[in-house]
């Protein structure tokens, strides 16, 4: 594969997809270990309704109104989901089971009342992405890179997603000791003077800008993947936190690359024409990750934990 | 339209459809009760995303076999092996693992639906152009839908329902105390799997009608909302499969009256909103009754302790209590007591001093844990017993106007 080919229609894709899988992946190594993995999930079903609402309303497929949609519906569930588990006296699970398919449900109910025809916004892109798509045309080859011209026509969505997984850096990096203690002892965490609860809405809201900020550009499933399984394969491979973060952005790396790679090529090395869809390849890859981390991995069991419980 | 729709009159087809919706939320309103009880209501996203690779490898399957690719018998059948897998794969990882039952949810899920993308993408590619069936089953529809497979989802919908009915009694034992189970010898581990497989079932049938994405809040949202009903499981059980029912029923309605009204999203938000309805309304837990039983108690403290304040010749500031005496006939509107108003402020304040009395007397010592500051003294004690504080206290005193 030369540089002409590949700068132009795979290198943006490609870093797109890691950025992504990184940025989802960081914050989901504490949401896993707060037992909060499944926030993520809820959070990209909830985004489709933002989205359609901030389109029906600016009447407009910018980015920023969309943004502002997603992230307005993603805050919007995470209160309700507590306001029902609280107020109902419902348990978590299933108080998150009814708000975000109710607001699945509500968004594709909208889209398909109002007329969306005519921009691109369906709920299978939702679901699936396009990370395909997101090419360079500007680019023809490595030596692009620093040509200023060229660099002025990459897609915006890389951008973006960089920036975004900056941000998700540096609020770990900021609220390391806070986060660290007040996952690992709540109790001591308060008793040290930390704000728990603020702490846990904030990271519930740094994963929801990183989940919007993917979805933008790769579709909810991905999210889900990214926010859970390159986390649960580092927890399989290590007992300390520094680690595993180390671990899950090197599976996310791995899963996003090896994904993208299989989606485009792999069809071709048995024959096929067309490439499938690399989101769905990247989320399978991590999938297998994950299967061999629970095969394989040395941490995998409950250390002092009694057996068969 | 929609008049017709609910009274069955759309035609054959969409007759089946409603019946066949309607049998399917009572199903799954009845077998979610016990995935809600266990507390592993999201299992069944797990479960329920996890079909899609089994029905594009159904799909291919078929095709490559030379039939029809969209048969709904041969999607079930695929959609069906899939999740048993996917299930198989969230269990391996609770019980093999350290990893939490949510993060195993999460990753079957996940990783599940994305090889099912992958899957639909090279189905995408087989020239054969007769793959638009699938995608209606993300989000279920019943436009087009064939008798037969109308015929297939009422009588699944009905199989299922008299299995659950059949094996409520061990769910409900496992659900509420898995131990006594195991000693009357049933063995709690099957039955946990005996509900797992029908939330399959559940899945499978309502995949062509609800959709695979939206299934789960058939199972999750009825038993939530029964909830609020009642302290019995079985009539929890029962309500959630009336909630499911109505649901099933007035949604596929709803969807076959109008155009553009996707079948699944509409059983959803029906759903909700007996939900929200609950949620608001419903004796004891609701959260209009939450709010009247905080009203009343505000009242009776306030009204107590403007007595109080009346009965030893305190001004009364606060506005709420004025209003509420106001309104009870006890006092005037500049906070002068009226002449029932007085008699309540000494009868208050008397029985205050004998709430007291009572304190320091041994032999009423787990009636005086009763105090409140709002219970009368004659709901807890005999005409003689008070007549007996009353000596300790002496006679009743003229109270300062």
């Amino acid at each position: 594969m030369s540089g002409a080919d590949f700068v132009p229609l795979s290198l943006v894709p490609i870093l797109i997809g890691v950025f992504t899988a990184i940025a989802c992946a960081l914050p989901g190594n504490f949401l896993l270990l707060r037992r909060q993995a499944l926030i993520g999930d809820a959070i990209s079903h909830v985004v489709l309704p933002g989205i359609v609402l901030a389109f029906l309303v600016t009447g407009s497929t910018g980015t920023w109104p969309m943004m502002a949609g997603a992230a307005v519906a993603a805050v919007v569930a995470v209160v309700l989901i507590e306001a029902i588990r609280r107020l109902g006296r419902v348990e978590s699970g299933a108080a998150m089971g009814v708000v975000f398919t109710a607001m699945f449900a509500g968004g594709v109910l909208l889209l398909e009342r109002s007329d969306t025809s005519a921009v691109h916004l369906d709920v299978e892109h939702a679901l699936m992405g396009n990370l395909e798509s997101l090419i360079w045309l500007d680019a023809e080859g490595w030596s692009s890179l620093l040509d200023p011209v060229a660099l002025a026509g990459l897609p915006p969505e890389l951008t973006r997603i960089f920036v975004t997984m900056l941000g998700v850096a540096a609020f770990l990096w900021l609220f390391w000791r806070p986060l660290k203690i007040a996952t690992f002892d709540e109790g001591f965490a308060q008793g040290a003077g930390i704000r728990t609860g603020a702490l846990g809405m904030a990271l519930v809201i740094v994963a929801a800008i990183a989940a919007v900020a993917a979805f933008d550009a790769v579709g909810s499933i991905i999210v889900i993947a990214m926010f859970i399984c390159p986390p649960a394969a580092a927890r399989l491979m290590t007992d300390r936190l520094e680690a595993q973060i180390a671990w899950s952005v090197g599976f996310a790396t791995l899963s996003a690359v090896a994904g993208y790679v299989l989606a485009g090529y792999g069809p071709l090395w048995f024959g096929g024409v067309n490439a499938v869809s690399a989101a769905g390849m990247i989320a399978t890859v991590s999938g297998v990750i994950l299967a061999l981390a629970t095969i394989f991995g040395p941490c995998r069991s409950r250390t002092g934990a009694p057996s068969g419980t | 339209m929609l008049f017709e729709a609910l009274t069955l009159q759309l035609g054959y087809n969409a007759t089946l459809v409603a019946v066949g919706a309607a049998l399917l939320g009572v199903a799954a309103g009845v077998t979610g009760t016990f995935l809600f009880l266990r507390k592993r209501a999201l299992v069944a996203d797990a479960i329920s995303h996890a079909t899609l690779p089994g029905v594009g490898l159904a799909f291919i399957v078929m095709v490559l076999a030379g039939g029809d690719g969209r048969n709904l018998a041969g999607l079930m059948a695929g959609s069906a092996l899939t999740a048993w897998g996917g299930l198989i794969c969230v269990q391996a990882i609770t019980r093999r693992t350290r990893l939490s039952e949510d993060a195993a949810i999460g990753a079957v899920l996940s990783v599940f639906f994305g090889a099912g993308i992958v899957l639909l993408t090279v189905i995408q590619t087989m020239s054969s152009g007769r793959q638009a069936g699938l995608d209606g089953l993300l989000l279920g529809s019943t436009a087009g839908m064939l008798r037969q497979d109308a015929l297939m989802i009422a009588a699944g919908g009905a199989l299922t329902l008299a299995l659950v009915l059949i094996l409520r009694r061990a769910m409900i034992l496992v659900a509420f105390d898995s131990e006594y189970a195991r000693s009357i010898g049933l063995r709690p581990d099957r039955v946990d799997m005996m509900t797992m497989l029908l939330v399959l079932a559940v899945t499978v049938v309502g995949l062509k009608i609800v959709g695979l994405i939206l299934i789960v809040a058939l199972l999750i949202i009825p038993p939530v909302t029964a909830r609020f009903w009642t302290e019995r499981s079985t009539r929890v059980a029962a309500y959630a499969g009336v909630v499911g029912g109505v649901s099933g029923y007035v949604g596929a309605a709803l969807s076959a009256s109008a155009p553009a009204m996707p079948t699944g999203p509409i059983i959803v938000l029906t759903c909700f909103v007996l939900f929200l309805l609950s949620l608001l309304l419903a004796p004891e837990r609701g959260l209009l009754a939450a709010w009247l039983r905080h009203r009343r108690f505000q009242e009776r403290v306030h009204i107590r302790q403007g007595l109080l304040a009346l009965a030893q010749g305190q001004e009364v500031y606060e506005p709420l209590t004025i209003r509420l005496l106001v309104r009870k006939g006890l006092a005037r509107r500049d906070g002068v007591p009226t002449e029932a108003g007085r008699a309540r402020a000494a009868k208050a304040l008397r029985d205050e001093h004998r709430w007291q009395a009572l304190h320091g007397l041994a032999e009423y010592e787990a009636i005086s844990g009763l105090y409140d500051g709002l219970r009368d003294i004659e709901t807890v004690l005999t005409a003689d017993q008070i007549d007996e504080l009353d000596a300790v206290l002496g006679g009743p005193r003229e109270v300062t106007p």
